[in-house]
């Protein structure tokens, strides 16, 4: 069962969802990422509140040694690869923190539960004049799941990446709630960016909307022959469009390698649409987007050979336009263009596929036709490969993106040598200065994902801080040693005084102060102004978090990395 | 964790020393398995296997003292494995004997000796790790059975039917397993050339354990429950299965 269809069937009908969460068992279930391949069993709980995960937190701090198998928040379930699943742990489905607690309609600004959709946010603020800031090429993804993968879109090349626009990020951590900003706590919100939810659940997200006059888009479209002409046309022309990305047929060789369609555009504005468009507002602004089939549970492998992608990716070429400009697109259309067929990753069958999605410098964009090419040899059936620019980067120490070339391809994973075809392309992109993007993977190695992240030791040092007893666990984490035993507090205990000989006490004294100071300032402002709000209502040692939580936290070892927050909150 | 493409970290082989799980932990650790545990019968075979693995570069490379028959000891085996090397994602069923069917019959100690080394023993192991896989929420059995096991035949009748019942075993083992995460893939090799059939001739479509473990190594990932090495075999023995007796049990040793 996909995990979408499963967490909703045990959400909403199933019987021991609504138990009281101090009993937090959750139920036995087993997740897949979108790709649908390396299945696990977790207990799936229902973080119908933020109260909910506090308690979640302190059962999963029960267990000692090597029985801990710690918790992950789950939004809806598109990550590809393992990133929101726990084998032998606890799952929280953060789904149902789905409300919008604030809005700015001034300023655009939302604070949103971290499990409403985008689709829920578009279908509520779009007709606002509203729109979020980026979005991915599904709007199936939660708030939560867009700011623990950083995630990127059509526009990263001027707008950058989604927590670029997020100005705070509530965060439950083992340590205590949070509510994080950019500001408040620089290494903790930026390793929350990006972090795979390896950093704290994440219950809540202000989000910095964008305006927009209606819910069209004016896009040019243009035919490209070839891999040189795409690359060069986004090199010399994205600047001019917010948003742009090609459509690349991976099975063409030759004097075709890479022919694309190149669509860019930017939102209309009213005065830019036909009079049918623009009048009444409410047409205007209308969201109303439609799916139009669905994919049966039981489709059966190779649907997607290379024949029948072959003659799919022919249609999309050839259905293109040779170059147009100006045409209004829906949002929907323009965006998120597979989400009209619900399942759709079904179509690969009962094994599954994966995507490889990796980023390389300007300057190597070479790397980009060589992998084109080394696939097109293989005749590896590749459904259309999607290639961007990416701009700056975030700070983030995981946070994917870097300024270059990315190049997204889908593969269905019982294509033989798969494994190894993959492993040489990482060393590709690892040579050209590269890496992939975690929310998609399901297989990488820890060697090439060290080589591919070399801030990696920032990020296990933060969660030394943050989680000292490792409770955030994931199979991503497990995979990629994110969360070994022992937790990561020991491992960079030893390399810390390597690394940062006398600084040390005093960068920490100092984060601790800043965040002590920042943390509670915030947290306190909002608890006072928004009396409504759902989230961080709760006193940071909740009752349900005193039984577990206190004998735990005397029994914890010195902790390395200074206070932990919830100790700086003890008057 | 096992990879989207099947590749496991870890794997545990009961029956360290078999020839056939060494060449299948050969490929899994070319393809990055870090943690190898071999359980086996102490001895010289089972040291030159830690040898081989480590040669194959894995990190860690231990072997646990582990014997088949002694069931009593396989609920602290398992928990000591597990205790020790924390997540397992491959269990690897190896052990087994292949004796001599004419000695077996005529000593009946002989027969319940070969039921409980390829049978009993290892059904009792499986379960043992079974619980230990259960509450880690992922991991697969790699079980080894054989094409002896589809039908017995005149002439290793008793190895067969140790084989059936492991088969049978594994198979209602996985549907029971379904919805905890931990998969079983059995593997019905036909005559593996080697040191268990040294000196008998190659019965047709025999095979080498290279060749079996790099079948077995593509279907870990996969959701098939039975693989036969090599796949020709499935038909093969489809057809078997339907000979009447009267001809079957004219078959050749
Ligand atoms: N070779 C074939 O033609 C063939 C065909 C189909 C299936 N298979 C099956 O594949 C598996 C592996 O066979 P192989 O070809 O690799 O043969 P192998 O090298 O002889 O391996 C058999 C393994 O079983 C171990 N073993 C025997 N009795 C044991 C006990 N009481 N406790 C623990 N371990 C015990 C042996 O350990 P020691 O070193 O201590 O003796 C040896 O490691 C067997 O289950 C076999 O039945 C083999």
């Amino acid at each position: 069962m996909p995990p979408d269809r499963l967490t909703a069937s045990i959400g909403r009908a199933g019987g021991r969802g609504l138990a009281p969460p101090a009993s937090a068992a959750g139920r036995r279930s087993v997740l897949t990422g979108w790709g649908r391949t390396a299945p696990s069993a977790a207990d799936v709980l229902h973080a119908i509140h933020p109260d909910v995960v506090t308690a979640a937190m302190s059962v999963a701090g029960e267990r000692n040694g090597p029985g801990r198998r710690g918790l992950i928040a789950r939004g809806l379930g598109r990550s590809y690869g393992d990133a929101a699943q726990n084998a032998g742990g606890s799952v929280l489905d953060a789904t149902w923190l789905d409300g919008v607690h604030q809005v700015d309609l001034e300023r655009g600004l939302a604070t949103v539960g971290a499990g409403i959709s985008f689709e829920t946010l578009m279908a509520r603020f779009i007709p606002l004049g509203w729109f979020v800031p980026v979005t991915p090429g599904t709007r199936q993804i939660t708030v939560g799941g867009a700011v623990a993968a950083d995630v990127h879109g059509k526009n990263h090349h001027v707008d950058g990446s989604f927590c670029s626009h997020v100005r705070e990020i509530d965060l439950m951590c083992p340590t205590g709630p949070v509510t994080v900003s950019a500001e408040s706590d620089r290494d903790l919100f930026w390793a929350t960016a990006g972090g795979m939810g390896l950093t704290g659940v994440i219950t809540g997200a202000t989000v910095q909307m964008i305006p927009i006059e209606s819910s069209y888009m004016l896009v040019d479209t243009e035919r490209v022959p070839d891999l040189d002409s795409v690359m060069d046309a986004m090199r010399s022309g994205d600047a001019a469009y917010r948003y742009s990305v090609a459509w690349i047929d991976c099975q063409t060789t030759g004097r075709h390698l890479g022919r694309s369609v190149l669509t860019r555009g930017d939102h209309a504005r009213l005065e830019d649409l036909p009079d049918r468009l623009r009048t009444p507002q409410a047409r205007a602004r209308s969201f109303m987007p439609r799916t139009i089939a669905g994919i049966p549970i039981a489709a059966p492998g190779g649907l997607l050979n290379p024949v029948t992608v072959g003659l799919f990716n022919e249609f999309w070429f050839r259905k293109a336009p040779a170059k147009e400009t100006g045409r209004p697109h829906t949002l929907a259309g323009f965006f998120h263009p597979l989400d009209i067929v619900t399942d759709w990753n079904r179509l690969y069958g009962p094994r599954g596929f994966l995507q490889y999605q990796f980023v390389v410098p300007d300057a190597e964009g070479e790397t980009v036709r060589t992998i084109i090419e080394r696939l097109a040899e293989v005749k590896v059936a590749s459904f259309l490969a999607v290639l961007k620019r990416f701009g700056p980067s975030d700070p983030g120490p995981l946070s994917f993106p870097i300024p270059g070339w990315t190049l997204a391809l889908d593969l269905p994973v019982g294509y033989p040598d798969l494994d190894r075809l993959l492993d040489g392309l990482d060393e590709l992109v690892i040579g050209a200065g590269g890496r992939v993007y975690l929310a998609k993977d399901s297989r990488l190695s820890r060697s090439a994902f060290r080589a591919m992240y070399p801030r990696v030791d920032e990020f296990l040092e933060l969660r030394a801080r943050v989680d000292p007893e490792g409770l955030l666990r994931s199979d991503l984490g497990r995979r990629l040693g994110l969360c070994d035993d022992p937790p990561p507090a020991a491992r960079t205990g030893q390399e810390r005084p390597r690394g940062r000989p006398a600084k040390t006490a005093g960068v920490n004294k100092a984060t601790g102060a800043r965040k002590a100071a920042g943390v509670n300032k915030a947290t306190g402002a909002k608890k006072a102004a928004g009396a409504t709000k759902a989230t961080g209502k709760k006193a940071p040692r909740s009752g349900t978090a005193g039984g577990s939580g206190a004998p735990k936290s005397e029994a914890r070892p010195p902790d390395p990395g200074g206070p932990t927050s919830r100790d700086r909150r003890r008057p | 964790m096992i990879d989207a493409t099947g590749r496991p970290q870890s794997v545990l082989v009961l029956g360290g020393s078999s020839e056939i799980a060494q060449a299948i932990v050969d490929l899994l650790v070319a393809a990055r398995c870090r943690t190898v545990v071999l359980a086996g019968r102490p001895g010289p075979r089972l040291d030159e296997a830690v040898d081989r693995a480590r040669a194959a570069g894995a990190q860690t490379v231990e072997s646990v003292p582990f014997d088949a028959t002694a069931v009593d000891g396989h609920v602290a085996f398992a928990d000591s494995v597990f205790d020790r090397f924390g997540d397992i994602d491959l269990v690897i069923v190896a052990a087994g004997v292949l004796s001599h069917q004419p000695d077996d019959e005529e000593d009946p100690v002989l027969v319940a000796d070969v039921l409980a080394t390829n049978f009993t023993g290892p059904a009792s192991a499986m379960l043992a790790v079974c619980r230990r896989l259960r509450r880690q929420g992922h991991g697969k059995f790699v079980v080894l059975s054989s094409v002896a096991g589809d039908r017995a035949r005149r002439a290793n009748f008793i190895y067969g039917s140790s084989k059936s019942g492991l088969d049978a075993f594994a198979q209602g083992l996985s549907s029971s397993l379904v919805g905890s995460g931990v998969g079983v893939l059995i593997v019905r090799p036909g005559f593996v050339v080697g040191r268990m059939t040294e000196g008998m001739t190659p019965a047709p479509f025999a095979t080498t354990p290279d060749a079996v473990a790099k079948a077995v190594v593509r279907a870990i990932g996969s959701q098939a429950l039975v693989i036969y090495v090599p796949p020709v075999l499935r038909w093969v023995f489809a057809a078997m299965r339907q000979l009447p007796e009267a001809l079957w049990r004219r078959m050749p040793a």
